[in-house]
C-alpha cells in the first residue's frame, strides 16, 4: 500500500515510458524501495538492520557462488578443496573468510532485527504476517548455515552433522528411519555431504523469495516506528528515497568496517580450530559445539537430562524444547495482547524485555561451554525462564500493565506538539 | 444461457446425474494427481541409503590382544564398535544392579553371548545424538559408573554399556555378531 500522499512514478525518458508500458519493473522498484514508499519520519537506527540483513544475503550469495566454482562436494576432496581455496585460488582466502564471517555477520544483524521486533512490538497487528514470514526466514537461515558448516568436512563439520541430524532420531516410531533417510546412510558420509551441498546452494534463493514476500507483506500496512503510533498524516512520513536510502548507506559503511575487521584481522575468531582437522568418523572432538549463533538453542537442547513425567524421553524433550524455542515466536502476535505496540510506552514489559535479553545471553554462554556443572544447571534455569517469558510473562504483563500515555501522532513525538507540525506543514 | 457455456452438447448439461464436464474434470485432475505422486516417490526414495551403502559387508575382528579391563575399537558400517573385555569386578557390578530401576532395562546376560560373558560388544555410538563415548581407549574417562562417558552431552553408561545418567534414551546398541573362534568375532 502507499499512503495517498506518496509520490507516483512518472517516467520522463521515452525509453522508460516505453518500458513502463511493457514491463513496469522500474515502477515496482520505485514504489518498493524508492521515492514512492513513504516511511515514518521517526525511525531510529534499529530500523536499519532489515536493509543490512538484505546486504548480508547478497554478500553470502555472491561469495558462495564463486566458492562453489572451486569446491568439491565429495568426502574425498571436500577438505582438500577447501584448503585449495585457502592456499591456491586467487583471493580464495578472502572469499572463504568473507563467506564464513558473513554468516556470523548475517546472524548478528538478524538477531538485532528480531529483538527490535520484540521491543517495539513489530509483530503486532496489522503486521503479523510480516513477523511470521520473518520467523520462516530465520528457520531457513539456520538450516542453510548448518549445512554450510558441514561442507569443509572438518571434524566439527562431521560431528555437527552427526549431532544435528541425530535430533531427528528422537521422533517416536519413525525417527530412526527418518534419520537414515536424511543422511542417506547410517552415519554422515558422501551421500550426506552431497545433498547438503545441493541444498546449501538452493536455500539462499528460497530465502530471497521469502524476503520478497516479507517486504510485500510489510508494504501493505507500511513500516512500524518507535512510538508504535500509526501514520496519520503526510507530516508523519518521508519518502524512503532519498532519506532512508542515505541513512541505510551510512550504516552499511559502518557495518562493512566491522565486518572487514573480522575478515581481514581475525578471520578465525568465531570459528573452531577443530574444523581444520579432516573429518574422522572414529574420533569425536573432546568438546563439540555448534557455531556461536546456535548456542542459546543448543543450551536448551542440552538442558533436558531427565525423562519427562516418566513417559517422554529426555532426548525427545530436548529436541522438542529446542524447536519450540523458535516456534513460540510464531504465536507471539497472539500471546501479547497489549494494544500498545512500543516497549517505550510499556514500563513493565520493557523491564522483562531486558531480562529476556540477559537470559538469552546466559543461554548462549552456557551453550558454548562444556556439558558439565554449573553450566547445565544454569542453562536449565535460563531455559525455564525463556519459556516462562513467552508463555506466562508476556500474556500476563499485557493484561495487567498500565501503559504510559502515547503521543497523539508521530509528528508530535518528534516535534513535541502537534501545532508545530501544522506550522511546519504550512511553512 | 444460464448453464455452462462452451459445450456443444446442451442436452447432456440439462440431464440428470453426472455431467460430462464434471467427469472430464475429475478424470483429468485424478490422472494428474496420481501422475504427480508417482513422480514424487522416486524423488523421495533417492535420498534413502543407496545399494552400495546398504551392501556394506560384515566385519571380522581379531580381539586376541584385548586384556581384561581393556577395550578396542573396530569399524562396522563406517561407525565404531567397542569390544571390551570385562574384569570379574565389572561383571559383578553390572549384575548387582536392579534391572527394574534402569531406563532401558536389560541384564548383562542379555547383552552378551553365552560362554563369552566377559566380552561386551556394542556400537560406539551414543544413543543420544551419535557422538563416540569415551572409555574404550587407554586412559579415557569412563564416567561415574565405570563404563562409558559421552563428552558431548554428558551421558553415562555402566559396565554393561547401559544408560544410567544423562540425556541418552537407550543402552549402547549391541550389533548382530557371532564368535567364529575364541579370538575372532564376525560383526554384522
Amino acid at each position: 500500500m502507499s499512503f495517498p500522499w506518496a509520490k507516483t512514478y512518472t517516467p520522463k525518458h521515452p525509453f522508460m515510458v516505453w518500458m513502463d508500458e511493457k514491463l513496469p519493473l522500474p515502477r515496482l522498484v520505485y514504489n518498493a524501495v524508492g521515492g514512492g514508499y513513504e516511511v515514518p519520519r521517526n525511525l531510529n537506527y534499529f530500523w536499519n538492520f532489515g536493509f543490512l540483513a538484505g546486504l548480508c544475503l547478497v554478500i553470502q550469495i555472491v561469495s558462495g557462488i564463486v566458492l562453489a566454482m572451486h569446491y568439491g562436494g565429495d568426502t574425498r576432496v571436500a577438505f582438500n578443496s577447501t584448503e585449495h581455496i585457502m592456499r591456491d585460488v586467487n583471493y580464495g582466502w578472502m572469499l572463504r573468510y568473507g563467506h564464513a564471517n558473513g554468516a556470523s555477520a548475517f546472524f548478528v544483524v538478524v538477531y538485532a532485527h528480531i529483538f527490535r521486533g520484540f521491543y517495539y512490538g513489530s509483530y503486532k497487528a496489522p503486521r503479523e504476517m510480516v513477523w511470521l514470514l520473518g520467523v520462516v526466514i530465520f528457520l531457513l537461515m539456520m538450516a542453510t548455515a548448518f549445512m554450510g558448516y558441514v561442507l569443509p568436512w572438518g571434524q566439527m563439520s562431521y560431528w555437527g552433522a552427526q549431532v544435528i541430524t541425530g535430533l531427528f532420531s528422537a521422533i517416536p516410531l519413525v525417527g530412526d528411519a527418518l534419520h537414515t533417510w536424511l543422511l542417506g546412510g547410517f552415519a554422515p558420509d558422501n551421500a550426506t555431504l552431497n545433498r547438503f551441498f545441493s541444498l546449501h546452494y538452493l536455500l539462499p534463493f528460497v530465502i530471497l523469495g521469502v524476503i520478497i514476500l516479507h517486504i510485500w507483506a510489510l508494504h501493505i500496512p507500511g513500516s512500524s516506528n518507535p512510538t508504535g503510533v500509526e501514520v496519520k498524516s503526510e507530516s508523519d512520513t518521508v519518502p524512503f528515497y532519498p532519506y532512508f536510502v542515505a541513512k541505510d548507506g551510512w550504516t552499511i559503511g559502518l557495518f562493512l568496517i566491522i565486518y572487514s575487521l573480522f575478515v581481514f584481522f581475525m578471520p578465525n575468531a568465531l570459528g573452531h580450530p577443530d574444523n581444520y582437522i579432516p573429518a574422522n568418523p572414529m574420533q569425536t572432538p573432546a568438546h563439540i559445539v555448534p557455531e556461536w549463533y546456535f548456542w542459546p538453542f543448543y543450551a536448551i537442547l542440552r538442558s533436558f537430562t531427565q525423562d519427562w513425567l516418566w513417559i517422554v524421553p529426555a532426548k525427545l524433550m530436548g529436541v522438542l524444547a529446542m524447536f519450540a524455542a523458535i516456534l513460540v515466536w510464531f504465536f507471539l502476535p497472539w500471546l501479547d495482547r497489549s494494544p500498545v505496540r512500543s516497549g517505550s510506552y510499556r514500563p513493565l514489559y520493557r523491564k522483562f524485555f531486558w531480562v529476556l535479553v540477559f537470559d538469552v545471553l546466559v543461554l548462549g554462554y552456557c551453550g558454548g561451554s562444556p556439558a558439565e556443572q554449573p553450566y547445565v544447571m544454569i542453562a536449565q534455569i535460563a531455559s525455564i525462564y525463556y519459556f516462562l517469558h513467552f508463555f506466562v510473562i508476556v500474556p500476563v504483563v499485557s493484561s495487567i500493565e498500565r501503559p504510559d500515555p502515547l503521543p497523539f501522532s508521530i509528528t508530535e513525538s518528534v516535534l513535541g506538539h502537534e501545532s508545530a507540525a501544522v506550522a511546519e506543514a504550512q511553512a | 444461457m444460464a448453464h455452462d457455456a462452451g459445450t456443444d452438447t446442451p442436452t447432456v448439461i440439462d440431464g440428470e446425474g453426472v455431467r460430462r464436464r464434471d467427469f472430464i474434470n475429475i478424470a483429468a485432475v485424478s490422472a494428474a494427481g496420481v501422475g504427480g505422486l508417482t513422480v514424487l516417490y522416486p524423488l523421495i526414495s533417492q535420498m534413502a541409503p543407496s545399494a552400495d551403502v546398504l551392501a556394506e559387508s560384515s566385519t571380522q575382528v581379531d580381539f586376541a590382544q584385548v586384556q581384561p579391563g581393556q577395550a578396542m575399537k573396530a569399524v562396522f558400517r563406517k561407525q565404531p564398535v567397542f569390544i571390551r573385555n570385562l574384569t570379574p569386578k565389572e561383571i559383578q557390578e553390572a549384575e548387582a544392579v536392579d534391572v527394574s530401576t534402569l531406563r532401558d532395562p536389560q541384564t548383562l546376560k542379555e547383552r552378551t553371548k553365552p560362554g563369552h560373558e566377559n566380552w561386551l560388544i556394542t556400537m560406539g555410538v551414543c544413543t543420544h545424538l551419535g557422538c563416540i563415548p569415551l572409555g574404550a581407549g587407554e586412559g579415557e574417562v569412563r564416567g561415574e559408573f565405570g563404563g562409558y562417558f559421552c563428552p558431548c552431552h554428558g551421558s553415562q553408561y555402566d559396565t554393561a554399556a547401559r544408560i544410567r545418567k544423562g540425556p541418552a534414551p537407550k543402552n549402547l546398541e549391541v550389533p548382530p555378531y557371532e564368535f567364529t573362534s575364541d579370538t575372532v568375532v564376525k560383526i554384522g
